[in-house]
């Protein structure tokens, strides 16, 4: 486990959890663009459960946790990162995991736009009560052999 | 998150620094819309020099003041856009709908 942490829906811990996650991003030698990338996904991941699945309350728990791919490892030809993230809130609607059309201009809904263009990988599902989020970054080639040699 | 806001040539331009995120961007909406809606100031320049990161709930006041001063007939113009800050624009695909310049002389002059 490259880092796990248990958060309260308080939108100012967003600026601790970006710190720590661009900073496990830099210790698996993301580049700098995919790093920011992660860094996105987690706090709009997170900014969602404190807006829609909490419905803004603040102080109720959030459990986050990264884990570190290995190359060749299970699941993963490349390596990279694996984060999950899970709420007690209210079951995520299906139609609201669609995100807008980019095309309309307004306010809002474009937080899960940004995870998905951001992630390889992004699984929602629900167990036990709790609403469930899966995230993957894969590194890319060529900086997968540049962490390799770095171990 | 801190917003000064300072006179310019036909206008306010309000200092953004810090992060616009979550906990932050209701207070940029708020000093925005003052601005556009209740000053009634006809170029409002946002400074984005010294904003580290800015999430989907920042753009979305952005695009909220924008539609505000399309509304009052102003100009909402930002500049100071950093690496971050644009990719975030361009992500959303609404860096055309914007007025962006590179740095202050560039947007006071425009």
């Amino acid at each position: 486990m490259l880092l796990k942490l248990e958060l309260k829906s308080n939108p100012e811990v967003l600026c601790l959890v970006r710190a720590a996650v661009e900073r496990a991003a830099e210790v698996l030698r993301f580049q700098d663009s995919e790093a920011r990338a992660i860094v996105r996904s987690v706090d709009e991941a997170l900014a969602n459960v404190m807006r829609h699945a909490y419905g803004g309350k603040p102080g109720l728990p959030i459990e986050m946790s990264c884990r570190r791919l290995e190359h060749g490892g299970q699941n993963s030809a490349r390596g990279g990162i694996e984060i999950l993230l899970a709420d007690q809130g209210a079951p995520v609607k299906l139609s609201a995991l669609q995100g807008r059309p980019l095309d309309q201009i307004r306010p809002g809904g474009l937080g899960l736009h940004f995870i998905r263009q951001s992630m390889d990988e992004v699984e929602f599902s629900r167990k036990k009560g709790k609403n469930l989020l899966r995230m993957v970054k894969y590194l890319s080639p060529a900086h997968q052999v540049a962490a390799s040699e770095g171990e | 998150m801190q917003i000064a806001a300072r006179v310019a040539t036909g206008g306010t331009i309000l200092d953004i620094v810090g992060d616009i995120d979550l906990a932050h961007s209701p207070a940029m909406r708020k000093a925005l819309l003052q601005e556009i809606k209740e000053k009634k100031t006809p170029k409002v320049f946002l400074n984005l020099e010294k904003v580290r990161y800015i999430d989907s709930s920042g753009i979305a006041s952005l695009v909220e003041g924008l539609k505000a001063s399309r509304d009052q007939g102003s100009r909402l113009i930002l500049f100071g856009l950093s690496k971050t800050v644009r990719e975030v624009m361009e992500l959303s695909r609404l860096q055309k709908i914007f007025e962006i310049h590179d740095s202050e002389a560039q947007a006071l002059a425009s």
